[in-house]
């Protein structure tokens, strides 16, 4: 018999530190991925011939960023690594991959997917524009490209990443408008203990604060979103929001970076059939798994990193190392059951943090219940709220796949990415229901779109 | 909008490069992403199909597939994960279907 | 406390196309007071993952007068139903390929004899096939042409017509699953797993894949084989094909079909089926059968090799040996009638299945032949 067949999805922080340690354990992982180069989003490398150094491009974290780069350079040539390759469904033990148009199924042992997250948005009159870009997208403009999205750019969400992006982007040169937070200040002392967890990002973060003011660029808190204006062909001219005092604020831009926290990205274990489970705080459907990464599917599938649930880069290498141990262990390899304790409390750890986080920034569901009719919902389809909530009515459609099926809310190419989480909002508060009984979209394949030339060349 | 949207900040001495968006030659840098080259040159990357609005990306990451864009003989690219390479033409509307029946 | 109790003329098990659309000829047509009860939700196994293929050509004679019937109805369903199906009547091509030039012959065969029975065809064969429909691949070499069939859309359907019904006064139960089904006196007594009871001298069951367990508490076990279609659609694309297309051929893996909708979607079925278990309702597509789908495609029409597919689905469908439906009264006990195993070629004869069931069952006698429908059949093979 050959050596047990591990096959890894993604190689971001989470997907390198699981690879080192397969590849530690004396075993060669296949690791999959869809990037030209290791990385993932956060850690996202430059192209070749960009010259800007680590600190740069990751500021603080730039000593993590390059550990990870350089342990998975270090791993090149002991793994099996498909790069710019797609993992586009899981069935009967295997992954099919898509590459250009070649296509291969491939069995597996052990499956740990670390396939990261996308940004979460709640929609906003006008954030079909052009000049609309998720948080994350405009920290790749910067990181990857070294381009600010627009001449004036708007930063409007909350979370951690609404800090930092815009403070990068301040830092890089770029004219930022205004950062606007949904949360409020006061949420952020609620939220003080559990952010304790890990005093360093959280100094991190209010050093970010700081250099934003320092910066006199205008930073609101407790802000609602009102819409994003402009010309559905040449683009955004401006955001308003309403303020604490029920004032309304203006400002001009060409650009929006929005974005509310992050959502993992699980069609992939939703295809492997892993259970999902409410999860209150963030007020989304998880994959289940153990705190190891053990998920709970009919083949072995680990999940680690924001992939599973998001905790940030810190703990995707901590859990990437977890599921990899975890998958050893199943696979009967000896492992070092001390270095599971300690990175088990490291997750926890981040864990609280995670939870402080939450709190501190969260999810505005309650913007959905108040989004006019005429709003664009699904960005791919063009349904709007009011679409949604029609058909509610006429066809008693009291579920998201159900009101998908009927409105085409969430069918369009971006697989309900980016509208899967605002629709159950709008159906839970339309429908006078709590959002756990609203459902969640279940994963279709193709994880992204397939070409019909696929394995055209065989 | 013939200016560009987005806004280069730094690695502003990459070789120049050209690309052919709906027959408009323009300049762009090795190592840009398709999107990066066509939105520093223009406003937007495509017309949507279900408004007669535009449309100019979001995710930058490949998730959204909001950034499409067509090859001259219609297969589409992905503005944002596609690398610009010199020569390259592109299209920002779907090319009429070649394959369209006559009654 | 007993358990409560639902009273009607009729009771329908069964919420996919034909049940629903039974329950709202009962109600629309003849007035009678229908209760109609789902185990899911409303057409949501092979009633809403379909194809959509509205097409008459292809069915077997004998079966192109329920066949001609439905297609009135579909015609007129938005009026009829107060709802938007799709229903577009954009045509329906079938082609062969070179590798088999007898189709020609049979193709030419089938259209005289449809032409009798109410279904005009075309047969075009090569330029004038290939200046008409320049989609089509150098393998197609012939192509059976039916203006007045189409396509519409299977997910919202079942669930017009049950609400059309609903509205006129019938009943419908959703998540109500029957467990036991019997004939006391004159009233059937079926009874849910919950504990509800529905009462109704008149039983129809429409339930696909899960009537079998149904019938056979009436002595007449079905055997149903469940499957799941392989369905795919691309990114939406300038509206350029009218018809929607098939291929005739007697290999199943070559039987790839595609439509596009007016959006501009792609809608592409066929060639492969993967075996499914009813009980747990919920079925996948196998990737293989989704790559054999796009290889069968790019054959019969290379041009659409450029596109994409963006979502892949299916459902739960329940076949025949025979390929035949169930269809008619039972043989052992009155007021029993059935509607079911439609074997992947329900959907455009659908509401003509329901209008007929409910004039059979309102009247006692229907102009529409049944007899190759017949229960009885299964046990004498």
């Amino acid at each position: 018999m050959g050596q047990p067949r591990v096959i890894i999805v993604g190689a971001g922080p989470a997907g390198v530190r699981a690879a080192e340690t397969i590849v530690a354990a004396g075993l060669t992982p296949i690791v999959i991925d869809e990037g030209r180069r290791a990385g993932g989003q956060i850690y996202r490398r430059q192209p070749e011939n960009f010259r800007r150094a680590y600190t740069d491009l990751y500021g603080t974290e730039a000593p993590r960023a390059k550990s990870v780069h350089d342990g998975f350079d270090a791993l090149r040539d002991r793994i099996d690594y498909r790069a710019e390759t797609l993992v586009w469904n899981i069935a009967d033990g295997h992954v099919w991959t898509a590459s250009g148009t070649a296509q291969e199924a491939i069995p597996y042992d052990a499956l740990i997917l670390c396939t990261g997250a996308t940004d979460r948005l709640m929609p906003m009159a006008g954030w079909d524009l052009p000049g609309t870009y998720s948080l994350g997208g405009s920290q790749v403009a910067l990181k990857a490209q070294a381009v600010s999205i627009g001449s004036q750019v708007v930063f409007l969400g909350t979370g951690p990443l609404l800090y930092l992006v815009s403070s990068q982007y301040i830092k890089a040169g770029a004219k930022v408008a205004a950062v606007l937070d949904t949360s409020s200040f006061t949420a952020r002392i609620t939220a003080l203990p559990d952010l304790l967890a890990l005093p360093s990002v959280l100094w991190n973060g209010i050093a970010l604060t700081r250099a934003i003011k320092a910066a006199g660029v205008p930073l609101l808190t407790g802000v609602t979103p009102v819409a994003i204006s402009g010309d559905a062909r040449t683009g955004v001219t401006g955001v308003t929001v309403r303020l604490g005092d029920g004032s309304e604020r203006h400002f001009a831009a060409d650009a929006v970076a929005m974005g509310y926290h992050l959502r993992p990205e699980t069609q992939l274990a939703d295809l492997a059939r892993c259970t999902f489970a409410f999860d209150e705080l963030t007020r989304q459907y998880l994959p289940v798994r153990d705190p190891d990464g053990r998920a709970d599917a009919p083949t072995p599938l680990y999940l680690a990193g924001d992939g599973a649930r998001v905790l940030g880069a810190r703990s995707a290498e901590a859990s990437g190392k977890l599921a990899a141990l975890a998958a050893l262990s199943d696979l009967g390899q000896p492992v070092d059951q001390g270095a599971i304790i300690m990175l088990r409390r490291e997750v926890g750890r981040y864990g609280r943090f995670a939870r402080g986080l939450a709190k501190a920034f969260p999810w505005p569901h309650q913007q959905a219940a108040a989004l006019s009719d005429d709003t664009i919902l699904c960005r791919c389809e063009c349904v709007t709220v009011g679409d949604v909530r029609r058909t509610m009515d006429v066809t008693g459609a009291a579920e998201t796949n159900r009101t998908k099926a009927f409105s085409r809310v969430g069918m369009g190419r971006c697989q309900g990415r980016y509208c899967g989480h605002a629709a159950a909002e709008v159906i839970a508060a339309h429908g006078e229901f709590p959002v756990a009984d609203a459902g969640r979209l279940r994963g279709q394949a193709p994880v992204k779109p397939l070409p019909i030339a696929i394995g055209e060349a065989e | 909008m013939s200016q560009g949207r987005f806004v280069r900040l730094a690695e502003r001495d990459r070789s120049p490069i050209h690309i052919t968006i709906d027959g408009t030659r323009v300049q762009a840098m090795e190592g840009d992403t398709l999107m990066v080259a066509m939105l520093t040159a223009g406003g937007t990357l495509r017309q949507s199909e279900f408004t007669d609005g535009n449309r100019a990306g979001f995710c930058l990451m490949g998730a959204c597939q909001d950034c499409w864009v067509w090859t001259d003989s219609g297969h589409r690219l992905r503005a944002c994960s596609t690398i610009a390479e010199d020569g390259m033409s592109v299209t920002t509307s779907q090319p009429g279907a070649s394959w369209a029946n006559h009654g | 406390m007993s358990n409560p109790v639902t009273h009607s003329d009729v009771l329908i098990i069964g919420g996919g196309l034909m049940g629903s659309s039974a329950a709202f000829f009962l109600r629309h047509t003849h007035g009678k007071s229908v209760t109609l009860i789902e185990s899911d939700l409303v057409g949501r196994q092979a009633s809403g993952t379909n194809f959509g293929n509205v097409r008459r050509q292809g069915r077997p004679i004998h079966q192109l007068h329920l066949a001609n019937r439905s297609l009135e109805i579909w015609r007129k369903a938005n009026e009829l139903l107060g709802a938007d199906v799709e229903y577009l009547q954009s045509g329906h091509i079938r082609v062969c390929y070179r590798e088999r030039p007898e189709n020609i012959g049979k193709m030419e065969e089938y259209a005289v004899e449809a032409r009798q029975n109410g279904l005009d065809l075309e047969i075009l064969t090569g330029n004038a096939l290939r200046d008409r429909f320049p989609f089509f691949g150098t393998d197609v070499v012939a192509g059976s042409y039916s203006a007045m069939d189409g396509h519409a859309n299977p997910r919202l359907a079942a669930p017009a017509f049950a609400r059309a019904a609903q509205k006129l006064g019938a009943q419908v139960f959703e998540n109500t699953r029957i467990g036991h089904v019997t004939k006391v006196g004159t009233d059937f007594i079926a009874t849910a797993k919950d504990g509800r009871v529905f009462k109704a001298p008149v039983l129809l069951i429409t339930a696909g894949a899960w009537a079998g367990e149904l019938s056979a508490q009436f002595g007449e076990p079905v055997k149903l084989t469940a499957r799941s279609p392989t369905m795919s659609v691309t990114e939406p694309v300038p509206y350029a094909i009218a018809p929607a297309v098939g291929v005739m051929t007697p290999l199943e893996v070559e039987t790839v079909y595609f439509r596009q909708v007016a959006r501009g979607n792609i809608v592409l079925g066929g060639s492969t089926r993967a075996p499914a278990v009813a009980e747990t309702y919920r079925s996948f597509v196998k990737p293989q059968n989704t790559l054999t789908q796009l290889q069968q495609l790019r054959r019969l029409a290379p041009a659409l090799a450029r596109l994409n597919i963006i979502r892949v689905w299916t459902g739960i469908e329940g076949y025949m040996d025979d390929s035949l439906p169930v269809m008619g009264p039972s043989a052992t006990t009155s007021g029993l009638f059935y509607a079911f195993g439609f074997s992947g070629s329900g959907f455009q004869i659908g509401p003509g299945v329901g209008q007929t069931m409910a004039e059979l069952i309102a009247t006692g006698a229907t102009g529409i032949d049944l007899s190759h429908y017949r229960v009885e059949r299964m046990k004498a093979g």
